[in-house]
């Protein structure tokens, strides 16, 4: 069952994707219909730290000191390991028991991490490479956009970038916010507040930064003291997070840590939920009804928790960890992809527990819904192949379209990252239908993928390129459900979507089937 | 008859056994501590073997199961004593003074003795546990006397450890009244039990380590310069002997002794601990999430139903607890939901709704009125009324007397230890020293303690007995937990008439008076954080209402909550208002510091947070349900355009 041979073909070099009508992808040629609505970051317009604050460090560290002093910052720098590490360099200085004793001690607690980094190999990686390893970003490291975030409810938009600050591009204020801090750092992902007109929550590297922007401030460069500063030892660094739809706790997961924390952002306290199999949490999403979290880990097993009673499942997955996922907009369905595979699996779930039953009542397997394994489309300029690994997936809010961002193999010319967009319907059947590829401009990759979360004639996905390019892509189509109370503010009348006849036969899959 | 009748079923059916749960959970898991202090205490590293035959052997004898009785009795009593004096609502002193006064109060001075003696009790344990040198108090002396006669000689060893548990007993209960141990606080997320306490238990254990470090300091430099007194005492009152030949302890060299330091240190962390644990199951256990029936065809249960409890003042953990159902209620369940927009059968009357919406909106109008009183009362500069301003203060507050007390109404909760100072001053022989609080009384910023104070300088003054008679009222058994609604209604200081007269004739402040002024004005953002003591309840009122209205744009058939949309809303607006502007004051938004490690809640500090937060949420959740409908609603011109702000996204 592969599903990408059912695809049309990927658009001849210099065409993008545009948008989509009547049932088709349109495209054109990119210099021409550059759309106003885009932006770019040219890499070289970022103003690049040169080094890095732990390389600097030594060439600014006072070295006459007293050993006391030193001892005392290593001990605030480094912790433990730190003020070992410094005592034993400092051997001239104290008592040879000391640093020998020290030396000793620090040994064994790399032998101890070393052992413990062998159950979980991630562990033995630096901060940056495991933001890159578990981001939901294709080739983190390299993006010249990092993070992007709409904001759930109105049409505005925020852009983490290289540099380590954040815009805020609204389209009905002239000024842009800039947000930089001390602490923004490496930023892995973003996302607003539901229900808030300002509150965005920043996972950054040692801490998670919840910034206040005064939606009606003219200010261009508000001051650090608009975010808070949500820390928690040994959370660090964090890789994702996510608010519950109703705005009321934040979620942060660590790789390092095995506890994932859900914040009380007004009290600025947190309540760690361990389970230490997996030995992180990597990856979150909060179903739009609020009654499951997704929490991946590490480790080739995943866990679905419940939102009342906070009781999880637990789901071993057979070759590697879930990459991605996303839920239907009734949250009654989740969609994952696993690392090593090329399919996309989907889970079943009993709608929100009432709250007299309290156990958490779950499908007992999940079912491949499409198969995207590596398919060659002959083109005008050669052969093109497409499929292989997914690096994320993306459910526009109404459960119409499924955006899939494949990996690619960097390595290959005729092999590049490419999104796929698949048509879906979940009532009364889960459905899911080829729609097309959405392609930029000519060796430019797409990094990361978000859709807007409430555009009334359709979807709107947003693709933030390698280039530094943020682009979006309409989906006109009319819905053939009835709009998210709360999402779409009032309810419209129905509209009973015409679908075409041939559709049916090319279904790629539908629940009647499996 | 701290409950009312109707609230005592409750307190009967549910409190007591949850109660009686975490007490018995904490009993059944002393012998694991147990264990653990034998296995500290006999820690060497170099004979593992026979450290495990002695510990096995201690484990096993007659003096440990007697011990082991012992100290279960003694958790059985913290038990009590936490369930006696726990509070949901936190007891926050706006002064030093405030906060002396609480410290000062008999029943807290009972809730520190009673606890001191049962750190002697765990001390003796200890003692006999450990063994060696220290199980005895007394020993026969090595040498003779003069007449060639032997004598039982102290055992100073023994009676540290003796000394060492009532001390931190008692320095547990004092810094319990400072940290608020026995405030009671609901948790972010609903868990398991299980996994709470799971979750809690290494904290409690650094917590007790850290803890017992700081009292075993503390106690050790105590004993330095003050031990030869209890040595003495101990002696004289026994007849016992001191060891001439033995050294004292209360030498450097004798202190400067590292195993009995350690020996100290696990000691005090095991007390520390077996005690956590239990305040942190009780804690766990009382704050478990508790179903109301919403209706109930039986008219028996109708008390027992979430709209009548709801309207309940006490107990406060009631309320607490069926708001908290509220809320849970509101997000997770569309069944009992439809309840609440049933209609009556017969009859077609939304009662539930109408009153769970009363309630509610009740709760909102309460806090509103506190904070605007609050904020009429501070005076421009953004400080508590000074001395200078008290005699125009005086006319305000007479004329709006019902709202000057509704804004120290969260002050009025640590009156109740405040008014020791009504019993020692009034009893004393230092009456006079009560003069100096007279000048600025009148502020409607005196701390009660002060008020209290003054009240009885002049016993034949008419307010001698009125105000005698809440205290006397306060001696009731709950007092901690309880309510101001119970004193406002039912004890004479509701009227504004008892506000204690101000003396025109103000005295020159003295050197005293000034004093204590100083020490008054030091925690300014304390009268922030007690304005919102009982924030929690209105969080959940303000989710509740949220959620609901939210529900009912699908779920709601007959309208109910249609007719009491204006209101909830012109209400929640009116409090996002004053809460705005509560928060344009100094020290209003600034944080609290990050507290240490510590096992007391600090939660209460950052509640107006929360609720500014929550509120904010609560009036966009209905607005982007409703969205352009809320158009329809009547609402006054004022309240449109804050409403507008909020659809545009631009709050």
């Amino acid at each position: 069952m592969c599903s990408l041979t059912l695809f049309p073909p990927p658009l001849p070099d210099g065409q993008t994707t545009l948008c989509e009508s009547n049932n088709e992808l349109l495209s054109g040629n990119n210099t021409q219909n550059a759309s106003p609505m885009s932006l770019h970051f040219p890499r070289e317009s970022l103003k690049l730290h040169s080094r890095t604050e732990s390389s600097s460090k030594a060439a600014f560290l006072d070295h006459s000191e007293t050993l006391w002093m030193r001892s005392a910052a290593a001990w605030r720098d480094g912790g433990l390991t730190g003020l070992l590490n410094e005592i034993t360099d400092s051997n001239s200085e104290v008592p040879k028991w000391l640093s020998v004793g020290s030396g000793c001690i620090l040994a064994l607690l790399r032998w101890m991490s070393s052992f413990h980094g062998s159950l979980f190999p991630h562990l033995t990686l630096s901060s940056e490479d495991m933001i890159a390893e578990f981001s939901q970003v294709l080739n983190w490291s390299d993006c010249v956009v990092r993070a992007f975030a709409w904001h759930p409810h109105t049409d505005k938009f925020a852009v983490a970038l290289l540099d380590e600050s954040i815009k805020i591009y609204n389209p009905k204020s002239t000024t842009t916010p800039t947000l930089k801090h001390r602490l923004q750092r490496n930023v892995a992902a973003m996302q607003w507040k539901p229900l808030c007109a300002s509150a965005l929550a920043v996972a950054c590297q040692n801490c998670v930064l919840v910034w206040h922007v005064d939606p009606c401030s003219l200010s261009a460069r508000p001051s650090s003291s608009c975010a808070q500063v949500l820390s928690h030892p040994g959370h660090a660094p964090v890789t994702s997070i996510a608010w519950s739809p109703s705005g009321a706790l934040l979620l942060s997961a660590s790789p390092m840590d095995t506890s994932m924390m859900v914040w009380d952002v007004a009290a600025e306290s947190c309540v760690p939920l361990q389970r230490v199999g997996g030995g992180g949490v990597t990856f979150l999403s909060w179903s739009p009804d609020g009654s499951h979290v997704l929490a991946s880990t590490p480790s080739a097993l995943f866990r679905v928790w419940e939102t009342r009673m906070w009781t999880c499942e637990r789901w071993p997955c057979l070759k590697g960890r879930c990459q991605s996922g996303c839920w239907s907009p009734d949250g009654s369905r989740l969609l994952f992809a696993v690392e090593g595979e090329t399919v996309i699996y989907a889970l079943t779930f009993a709608g929100a527990p009432d709250i007299s039953t309290s156990s958490l009542k779950g499908p007992q397997a999940a079912a491949v819904v499409a198969d995207l394994s590596e398919t060659t489309f002959h083109t005008e300029d050669g052969d093109l192949i497409v499929g292989g690994e997914i690096q994320s997936l993306a459910w526009d809010p109404r459960g119409e379209r499924l955006a899939v961002l494949l990996k690619g193999d960097p390595q290959a010319t005729n092999r590049p990252a490419i999104i796929a967009v698949f048509k879906t319907r979940t009532s009364p059947i889960f459905e899911l239908l080829p729609c097309g590829f959405v392609q930029g401009e000519p060796g430019v990759e797409p990094r990361m993928m978000q859709f807007h979360p409430n555009f009334q004639h359709g979807a709107l996905l947003t693709v933030c390129w390698s280039s530094g390019r943020i682009t979006h892509v309409p989906f006109y189509f009319l819905t053939s459900a009835v709009p998210l109370v709360g999402l779409s503010g009032s309810p419209s009348l129905l509209h009973p979507l015409e679908r075409p006849a041939d559709f049916a036969s090319q279904s790629l899959f539908t629940e009647l089937l499996s | 008859m701290f409950a009312a009748d109707s609230g005592c079923w409750f307190t009967q059916k549910v409190l007591c056994w949850r109660a009686a749960a975490s007490v018995a959970w904490s009993v059944l898991l002393l012998p694991a501590s147990t264990a653990a202090f034998v296995v500290l205490s006999k820690l060497s590293v170099l004979h593992p073997v026979q450290m495990f035959a002695d510990c096995v052997s201690v484990l096993l004898s007659a003096g440990s199961v007697f011990s082991f009785v012992l100290l279960a009795g003694v958790i059985i009593m913290v038990g009590f004593l936490t369930f006696e004096y726990y509070t949901v609502i936190p007891s926050i002193a706006c002064s030093k003074v405030a906060l002396l006064g609480q410290l000062l109060h008999p029943r807290q001075l009972l809730y520190c003795l009673a606890h001191g003696v049962m750190g002697v009790v765990v001390g003796w344990s200890c003692a006999v546990t450990i063994g060696y040198r220290y199980e005895r108090l007394a020993y026969l002396c090595p040498q003779k006397d003069r007449d060639g006669l032997l004598h039982m000689c102290l055992n100073e060893h023994h009676l540290l450890l003796l000394l060492e548990g009532g001390f931190v007993g008692l320095s547990h209960s004092l810094l319990g009244v400072i940290q608020n141990l026995n405030y009671v606080s609901f948790g972010t997320v609903q868990q398991h039990k299980y996994l709470c306490f799971k979750a809690s238990l290494p904290l409690a254990a650094k917590c007790s380590a850290a803890q017992a470090f700081y009292s075993v300091r503390n106690f050790v430099l105590l004993y330095f310069f003050l031990g030869h007194i209890p040595r003495a005492w101990m002696c004289k009152s026994l007849s016992l002997h001191l060891d001439s030949s033995a050294h004292p302890l209360d030498s450097i060299s004798g202190l400067l002794d590292l195993s009995l330091l350690y020996l100290l240190w696990i000691s005090a962390t095991y007390l520390l601990f077996s005690w956590y644990m239990t305040l942190l199951l009780f804690r766990i256990f009382v704050t478990e999430a508790y179903s109301f029936p919403v209706q109930s065809t039986f008219t028996e249960e109708a008390p027992q139903c979430l709209p009548k409890v709801l309207s309940e003042k006490q107990p406060m953990i009631l309320k607490f607890l069926a708001l908290q159902d509220l809320s849970l209620l509101s997000q997770h369940s569309p069944s009992r939901r439809s309840q609440v927009f049933s209609l009556s059968q017969p009859g077609g009357h939304p009662h539930n709704w109408n009153a769970i919406s009363k309630e509610c909106l009740s709760l909102l109008a309460d806090l509103t009125q506190r904070l605007v009183s609050y904020h009429e009362t501070v005076a421009t500069n953004g400080r508590t009324k000074s001395l200078s301003s008290g005699s125009d203060r005086k006319t305000s507050s007479e004329s709006s007397g019902t709202e000057d007390l509704a804004s120290c109404r969260p002050t009025f909760l640590m009156k109740t230890p405040a008014s020791v100072f009504l019993r020692s001053v009034g009893a004393g022989p230092q009456s006079p020293l009560t003069s100096p609080f007279t000048p600025d009384l009148d502020s409607p910023f005196a701390s009660p303690t002060l008020r209290q104070l003054t009240s009885p300088v002049d016993p034949g003054s008419p307010w001698h007995g009125v105000v005698q008679s809440p205290h006397v009222m306060r001696r009731a058994p709950k007092l901690w937990s309880t309510s101001t609604d119970s004193q406002r209604n039912g004890s004479p200081p509701a009227s504004p008439a008892t506000l204690p007269t101000p003396k025109p004739e103000s005295s020159k402040p003295s050197f005293l008076a000034q004093f204590f002024q100083n020490r008054r004005e030091q925690l300014p953002e304390a009268s922030s954080q007690a304005l919102f003591a009982d924030g929690q309840a209105h969080i959940w009122a303000l989710d509740g209402l949220s959620y609901l209205v939210q529900a009912s744009f699908t779920e709601d058939q007959f309208g109910v909550v249609q007719t009491t949309l204006p209101s909830i809303l012109s209400s929640m607006l009116l409090l996002q208002e004053a809460v705005d502007r509560h928060f344009k004051l100094p020290h209003a938004s600034s944080k609290p510091v990050r507290s240490t490690i510590s096992l007391g809640d600090s939660s209460h500090k950052t509640l107006r947070f929360a609720l500014r937060a929550t509120l904010k949420t609560a009036i966009y959740r209905i607005t982007t349900t409703f969205g352009a409908h809320l158009h329809a609603v009547q609402l006054s011109a004022e309240h449109r355009k804050r409403l507008q702000h909020f659809l545009e996204y631009k709050e």
